[in-house]
């Protein structure tokens, strides 16, 4: 049995069940709200949520049980005496160290609980920095939407914003440098594209078993870093992706060559190439990419998957693959992207997909 | 003293519908009302002490700002905006 934490336009979806045997929703919290993002550590079991309210602002709630009495995290909040206000939380991971979590959000702020979620803190070495003034929002606003520990070392972390770039810290957050070397900004005028940030990331997965190594969907690009996100290399063109455009990246834990990215057509056009559904598989770092799709829609199907709606669980053959759809389609495969069926088929529109 | 009136959630978070606070404008009576029921601190005003912006204030049935003022027996309806989707 999987369980899946499914974030929609009108609320956190629980849903049981594996690929096989089909899946059912065992609960809903928090109807007819944004739910961003969900998600369980898996060190103590809790279910946390980022929940946005369009009357009454953005915050993050925890739960033992998904289906009980769900407790208002404390905490996520900017400076008083600033000019912002928190837009909504993006995204939530867990830590290197005991109880240690981070929550993204809009505008590119880090928050930090040391406390398993309960309380939070703004990690000021990011919000203060110098180059902060020249941050410029995309379309999605100006969110911090990936945040990628490193393995057994709680001191180095990279996160990712919108439209800025790569951020790492060597330092457990305290001070921060950017790290967009090898990206190439397509939308940017060709002289301004050795610019230090205003590089639009979509999403970044370290991979599994080289922690060197991390796999970045780009608004135009897919990349690979082997030097702990020092600099990136192009892994999309001249391949057979049919775009470079995307949201998620996720990767089998059990391969460090492995990537998997959901093309869309483009970024005026966010939806399935041709009509036709299909997850595309690296696993030689990036060299060649081929389509995985037998029981997806192969034809008339315009999803538009976002970046936080799609996540795996296992490794290997048994490889889990799990993405939603802003259409309220939810698919999964149990192995490893060569087939996939229906999880479910008509939920609200779909922003995150995690699985506990 | 205002009367403040919510209406669910914020009724919940603050234990009752009804709320008579010190103030002598709307935004001193939602920081008096943050005061008295710590659980609504953040839901109605932002980091900055503004009024977030799809929640509408109404002072005696007209629509207020935080700096509108108010007195002894005027009722301070707190709601959220009518939206779409």
């Amino acid at each position: 049995m999987t369980e899946l934490l499914v974030g929609t336009k009108k609320g956190l979806f629980v849903l049981d069940g594996d690929v096989d045997a089909g899946f059912e929703v065992t609960a809903r919290a928090f109807p007819g709200q944004s739910v961003e993002y969900a998600m369980r550590d898996p060190r103590s079991g809790r279910y946390l949520a980022s929940v946005t309210s369009w009357f009454y602002g953005g915050r993050i709630w925890v739960a033992d049980d998904p289906a009980g009495e769900w407790q208002e995290a404390e905490g996520t909040v900017l400076p008083e005496d600033g000019d912002a206000s928190l837009a909504r939380i993006w995204v939530i991971a867990a830590g290197e160290a005991e109880g240690m979590l981070y929550a993204g959000g809009d505008p590119g702020c880090l928050f930090e609980s040391h406390d398993g979620g309960l309380t939070w803190a703004l990690n000021r070495g990011l919000w203060d920095h110098p180059t902060r003034p020249d941050w410029t929002p995309g379309g999605g606003g100006l969110c911090l939407h990936t945040i990628v520990p490193w393995p057994g070392d709680p001191d180095r972390l990279m996160v990712a914003i919108s439209a800025v770039g790569v951020w790492l810290s060597d330092d457990r957050g305290a001070t921060w440098r950017y790290s967009n070397s090898g990206i190439v900004a397509g939308y940017a005028p060709e002289e301004a594209r050795d610019m230090p940030i205003g590089y639009c990331v979509h999403n970044v997965r370290r991979a599994g078993g080289r922690p060197e190594r991390l796999f970045m969907q780009f608004h135009g690009g897919v990349y690979r870093s082997d030097d702990a996100g020092a600099s990136w290399i192009d892994v999309g063109n001249g391949t057979d992706l049919p775009s470079d455009f995307g949201f998620p990246i996720v990767v089998d834990p059990a391969d460090p060559d492995s990537a998997y990215v959901i093309p869309l057509i483009g970024a005026e056009d966010r939806t399935t190439p041709g009509g036709s559904v299909r997850v595309w598989e690296t696993r030689d770092a990036g060299a060649t990419w081929a389509p995985r799709g037998n029981g997806l829609p192969e034809s008339d199907a315009y999803l538009t998957v976002l970046r936080e709606a799609f996540d795996s669980a296992g490794t290997g053959p048994g490889l889990e693959l799990y993405f939603g759809a802003t259409s309220g389609e939810v698919y999964g495969s149990g192995d490893a992207g060569a087939n996939w069926a229906p999880v479910a088929a008509h939920l609200p529109p779909v922003y995150s997909v995690r699985t506990a | 003293m205002p009367l403040v009136l919510l209406r669910a959630p914020l009724s919940e978070l603050a234990g009752a519908r009804e709320h008579e606070l010190e103030g002598g404008t709307v935004l001193e009576a939602l920081l008096a009302l943050e005061a008295a029921c710590p659980r609504v601190s953040g839901w109605v005003l932002d980091e900055r002490r503004a009024i977030r912006q799809h929640i509408n204030v109404y002072v005696n049935g007209q629509l207020a700002r935080g700096d509108t003022v108010v007195g002894i027996s005027d009722r301070v309806h707190v709601l959220p905006a009518i939206t779409g989707g």
